[in-house]
């Protein structure tokens, strides 16, 4: 049987109808459409807020938390979970993991941490500017876990770095991270200038 | 699927050609002396019919008055494979032949028996610890580590 090879329509057929698409849109489109800001004039006033510093800048703080990517072992992937749509921690303002520790804030230890990575663990912490927090997710990053007697295991990422929210699990599941992450939310918001204790 | 070959046959091949360099075989494996290690298997390596061109995996066993040094060798050509065992007495200054020479992939492995184990291997470029930091005491996987 002979098969028809050819395009139902031709190049320039094809052509011509889209040049006469865009003339049309051309021919429609002369006039912008009309941008009313009379609202700007009119609502000034609703857009003033009276708040402390602190409040404003811990509201701003905890909202737009931005974690560092340093996930050494397998509680990764519920933090992975976590970050995904299902649990979507977006809603929280901390969808993004920053592969550069300058533009991170946050670091979610998840997983189980040897010795020979401590150096290296550290050295993400050190680079992470002020004002930053620590979440030590998993049984591993509390106290190195069923590895704690091993040979090769730091027992506990506090023997390397502070903590803020310990997140107990093997491994934590998503909602758990989440609350954890809820927690130092709070934490956060009772920081204040005056102090800057954490 | 690949053809595990009779330990007892290629044993019998390389009696001929090394003799006295075989301890002892049976269908599943052969050991042999580890001063013949890198004669016997540069000869599974390079003889026509076995060609061992692929080194699968090194491993190696801690039987308390030996080491076992466990080669696992593939034929792609022959879709054929071998296991070669090798042992090693004593517990300190152990050191076996280097067959990174014959073999590219021994490279890390070795490295990781002389880290665990501490078996040294002579001829290897680089022997030093792999998974451990240098100044580490002592061999974990060795079975009296810690104790």
């Amino acid at each position: 049987m002979e098969v028809a090879r050819e395009h139902i329509y031709s190049d320039a057929d094809l052509d011509r109808v889209e040049g006469n698409q865009i003339e049309a849109l051309k021919a429609h489109s002369q006039q912008p459409f009309p941008d009313p800001d009379e609202w700007l004039d009119e609502k000034l006033e609703r857009n003033i807020l009276l708040i402390t510093v602190d409040a404003a800048l811990n509201w701003a703080r905890r909202s737009s938390l931005w974690p560092a990517i340093c996930f050494p072992a397998c509680c990764a992937f519920e933090l992975i979970a976590a970050n995904a749509s299902r649990f979507d921690l977006s809603r929280f303002g901390m969808e993004i993991l920053r592969a550069s520790p300058r533009q991170a804030d946050l670091m979610i230890t998840a997983g189980t941490l040897t010795w020979k990575m401590a150096p290296q663990v550290r050295r993400i912490y050190d680079q992470m500017a002020e004002p930053k927090w620590v979440i030590a997710m998993g049984a591993c990053a509390i106290s190195g876990g069923i590895f704690t007697s091993s040979y090769s295991v730091v027992p506990g990422y506090n023997r390397i770095i502070p903590i803020d929210v310990y997140v107990p699990g093997c491994p934590p599941r998503p909602e758990a991270l989440i609350y954890g992450i809820r927690m130092l939310h709070s934490k956060i918001a009772r920081r204040s200038l005056g102090t800057e204790a954490k | 699927m690949t053809v595990a070959l009779s330990g007892k046959e290629i044993a019998t091949k390389i009696e001929e050609r090394f003799p006295g360099s075989v301890v002892k075989s049976s269908p599943d494996s052969l050991v042999v002396k580890s001063e013949f290690l890198l004669d016997v298997a540069t000869f599974l390596k390079t003889t026509p019919d076995l060609d061992f061109d692929y080194l699968t995996a090194i491993t190696a066993i801690d039987y308390y008055d030996r080491f076992e040094v466990v080669y696992q060798l593939t034929s792609i050509k022959h879709n054929h494979s071998l296991m070669v065992k090798t042992h090693c007495y004593g517990r300190d200054n152990l050191s076996l032949p280097s067959v990174v020479g014959l073999w590219r992939g021994a490279d890390f492995q070795e490295r990781e028996i002389y880290d665990l184990m501490g078996i040294s291997f002579d001829g290897h470029p680089n022997m030093k610890r792999i998974v451990l930091w240098e100044g580490f005491e002592g061999h974990p996987l060795r079975k009296d580590y810690g104790t």
